[in-house]
């Protein structure tokens, strides 16, 4: 009786709990809350379909949240035709040489099977010509691209579209990294996937901090395109100040609200469309099959599937929605900021999120993103209150207490550790369980 | 002559002693690493934190010692603080056990479980740690800076080029050198220690010849926090502590447990080795070293970097995939604990 109406039950009181920011706290800080949960839940989406439908450990969620985001400056930003003067075509070059470097040494790779180490020399060796060949090439015209105005640019730029379409690009972007990367590392057993995942993730954010030319490193890109209005266009139209009037708050607060309150909107469809697209293929016959996979890969491969196809499918699928998720969150920050992305926030607490809302139920994975981008935020001023008033009976001068109050911000880490091992010890299914079909 | 030997001094300077140092660090992790991972057959990613929380124990101890006006004399105070820090990390590696893994080797939980639930703990130690001492940098080494001075090198020697010995560089390397030794000892020659291995090679055989396997589980966690206590502070003696720098080092320390073939003690040992010095080899500027043993119209320009500075860690998780996919089982493969 009460199962069916957990899920409606469950998102009620979210929405409740969000509410209770915007009237107690306001309403523009649940709004920014509002706008990261629906960002990071359709990432929790992408790693559900990975980790719930089909077991996959995937850990590299921060590579390619950031591919996502490198897609939203190269296609919003307007490109920089002094700087494509200077070296566009030496690094294009130096790409070009990557790329045919790649396929010889795959070919003297797969030629060579089975002729010792002979096979670990030779494309050991066609692997430092090409790098050594492609440095030659590109490094003159990489710096000569770098000297160009580098306090402003410095870098090719993009290619000045609209910035939302860098949302479909940001999936293709990421789609693309995971099939090389899912065609690498998905024969490896669940914890080196794990870890190969992890190390190819952070191998990613190095090259964004470091060349400098494609988006200038960690001297950051800022100014963004948006594909909302400026708050200063909204206050300047009539229409927006009578509404503030009519409301009987100030015309700045207003537009502030109105433009997240559009992200908001546009985040939402894209959510939409995703839980839409997940559940669709979860109740298919191909939803059947991942599970089968899942629950037995033996047995699968005796009924005739093919795993490694199906598990490098799912690995695109959900990689490249975790990418659509990336250039969302760029588009949102309106700035690209390589260092800015962290293991722990971006592929970690991403996990969390997935198994505290429920692995391998769509409705749970949201949830959880929900639930747990929620008290992320909102447990530093909880913390805080919580310490204060544990400590409300020490002097206020006393070392204990102002350590204790300094440090309170950092409970979020502990607190989402404690709930994650307490989830994984007494609920391991998460808030909405899988359906058993 | 005295060109080659200049040539010698400069990488003995940049890469030997500084590489000894690093891999020395990531050794000891990388042992812990692959001690749980024999025994308990998980890939700990909580190791880092139980470094970092090792490292703090040390941190606020030599504060305490330093304040009490409790010295080393010449060398770090922090090797006083050791044995403390090593008790408080091996106390906090027993009371998860306890509240955390049992329960999942009773109901013999999957490996992937395992990985997802030291996820848990790494975020709650994490938590603790930048709780009880702060996110910020912190730098805790007295005593004297150096065995040898760059300076005193060059007079002693007369060469053009200066060699540096670090205090903490030397102290890494003494203490390592300990307690690999002792370790290895452990393992090979006491009872305990072979029963471990015995656990390791093959559970239902151990259990069948009376071996207690909570006992061995509890020793195993015994080891590995005191490793990573000890890793932990001599990487925070040597670079300085910063709680969020752990969960970088917890990648080179994989790398290092995985080169070398997991659950494979030595190889841990020479996987820690073969990453520092792939590291620093790579992203070393040959520029000087060249000079001296090229004939002059032959003298580089450039730095003769085979990569940038910044890529340096970044190196050693390229090293890690092409292991994974290369060779899974490690340059060490075939033997186990």
């Amino acid at each position: 009786m009460m199962e069916q109406y957990r899920t409606p039950l469950m998102f009620a009181m979210m929405a409740a709990l969000l509410a209770i920011v915007g009237i107690f706290q306001s309403w523009n800080v649940a709004l920014t809350i509002v706008n990261l949960c629906l960002i990071s839940s359709i990432m929790t989406l992408g790693v559900n379909i990975q980790w719930g439908y089909a077991g996959l450990v995937n850990f590299g969620m921060m590579g390619f949240t950031a591919l996502g985001g490198l897609a939203a400056v190269l296609i919003a930003m307007p490109p920089v035709p002094d700087a494509w003067a200077a070296g566009g075509s030496g690094v294009m070059a130096g790409l070009a040489i990557i790329v045919v470097t790649a396929i010889v040494s795959l070919l003297i790779w797969k030629k060579l099977k089975g002729s010792g180490v002979k096979r670990y020399w030779l494309t050991a060796l066609s692997i430092i010509i090409g790098v050594v060949t492609m440095r030659l090439v590109a490094d003159p015209s990489i710096a000569a691209i770098e000297s160009v105005e580098s306090a402003r640019t410095g870098y090719l730029g993009g290619f000045g579209l609209p910035v939302t379409l860098s949302w479909i690009v940001g999936g293709f972007v990421a789609a693309g990294a995971a099939f090389v990367i899912g065609r690498i590392s998905l024969g490896l057993r669940s914890d080196y996937l794990a870890i190969a995942t992890l190390g190819i993730s952070e191998i990613v954010i190095y090259v964004l901090k470091n060349e400098d030319w494609l988006a200038r490193g960690v001297k950051n890109i800022n100014g963004l395109p948006r594909p909302v209005p400026y708050e200063i266009e909204l206050q300047e139209t009539p229409w927006v100040s009578q509404l503030a009037d009519m409301l009987g708050a100030s015309v700045v607060d207003v537009s502030t609200i109105m433009v997240k309150l559009s992200y908001a909107g546009l985040f939402t469809v894209v959510l939409l469309i995703f839980l839409w697209l997940s559940e669709v293929a979860l109740r298919s016959p191909w939803g059947r099959m991942m599970r089968a996979i899942r629950d037995n890969e033996v047995a699968a491969n005796a009924m005739g599937k093919h795993v490694t196809a199906r598990h490098l499918q799912v690995f695109i699928l959900g990689s490249a929605m975790v990418g659509v998720a990336g250039a969302m969150l760029t588009t949102l920050d309106g700035q690209f900021t390589p260092a800015s992305y962290q293991p722990l926030r971006f592929t970690f607490l991403i996990w969390v999120m997935v198994i505290v809302g429920g692995s391998g139920n769509n409705f749970g994975s949201v949830l959880g993103g929900f639930i747990v981008w929620f008290f992320w935020i909102e447990s530093e001023p909880l913390g805080l209150w919580f310490i204060s008033t544990i400590t409300a009976g020490l002097d206020d001068g006393s070392v204990l207490k102002t350590q204790l109050i300094e440090n309170a911000a950092h409970m979020r880490l502990m607190t989402m550790g404690i709930v994650l091992l307490v989830m994984l010890r007494f609920a391991p299914q998460g808030l909405l369980p899988e359906q058993k079909r | 002559m005295l060109d080659i030997l200049n040539a010698l001094t400069v990488i003995g300077n940049f890469v030997i002693i500084p590489g000894l140092a690093y891999g020395s660090q990531l050794a000891l992790g990388a042992l812990g690493v692959t001690l749980v991972y024999s025994v308990l057959r998980f890939s700990n990613f909580a190791h880092g934190e139980m470094m970092s929380f090792g490292a703090m124990l040390s941190v606020l101890v030599t504060f305490w010692l330093q304040g009490a006006g409790i010295g080393a004399g010449l060398l770090p105070t922090a090797l006083i603080a050791l044995p403390v820090s090593i008790l408080g990390t091996v106390l906090l590696c027993l009371l998860i056990d306890r509240l955390v893994y049992r329960y999942y080797r009773q109901t013999r939980a999957p490996n992937v479980t395992y990985l997802i639930v030291s996820i848990g703990v790494m975020f709650t130690i994490g938590g603790l740690v930048r709780f009880i001492i702060g996110p910020s940098d912190r730098i805790f080494t007295d005593g004297s800076r150096f065995i040898i001075k760059a300076r005193s090198f060059k007079e002693m020697t007369g060469l053009n080029e200066g060699l540096a010995i670090k205090m903490t560089q030397g102290v890494t390397l003494a203490t390592a050198i300990v307690i690999v030794i002792a370790v290895f000892w452990f393992l090979n020659k006491t009872r305990t220690g072979k029963s471990m291995r015995a656990y390791s090679d093959n559970e239902d055989l151990a259990l069948l010849s009376g071996i207690n396997p909570e006992r061995v589980v509890m020793i195993t966690w015994i080891i590995a926090a005191a490793l990573a206590a000890i890793a932990g502070t001599l990487y925070g003696l040597d670079k300085s502590f910063k709680p969020f720098t752990f969960l970088q080092l917890l990648l080179p320390i994989f790398a290092a447990a995985i080169v070398g073939g997991v659950g494979n003690p030595v190889g841990a040992i020479a996987g820690g080795f073969v990453i520092a010095f792939s590291e620093l080899f790579v992203t070393f500027a040959y520029k000087k070293v060249l000079t001296y043993l090229l004939p002059e119209s032959l003298a580089p320009e450039s730095l003769m970097q085979l990569l940038s500075t910044e890529y340096k860690i970044a190196l050693s998780f390229v090293i890690l995939v092409i292991v994974l996919l290369i060779r899974p089982t490690g340059l060490f493969s075939g033997k186990t604990l």
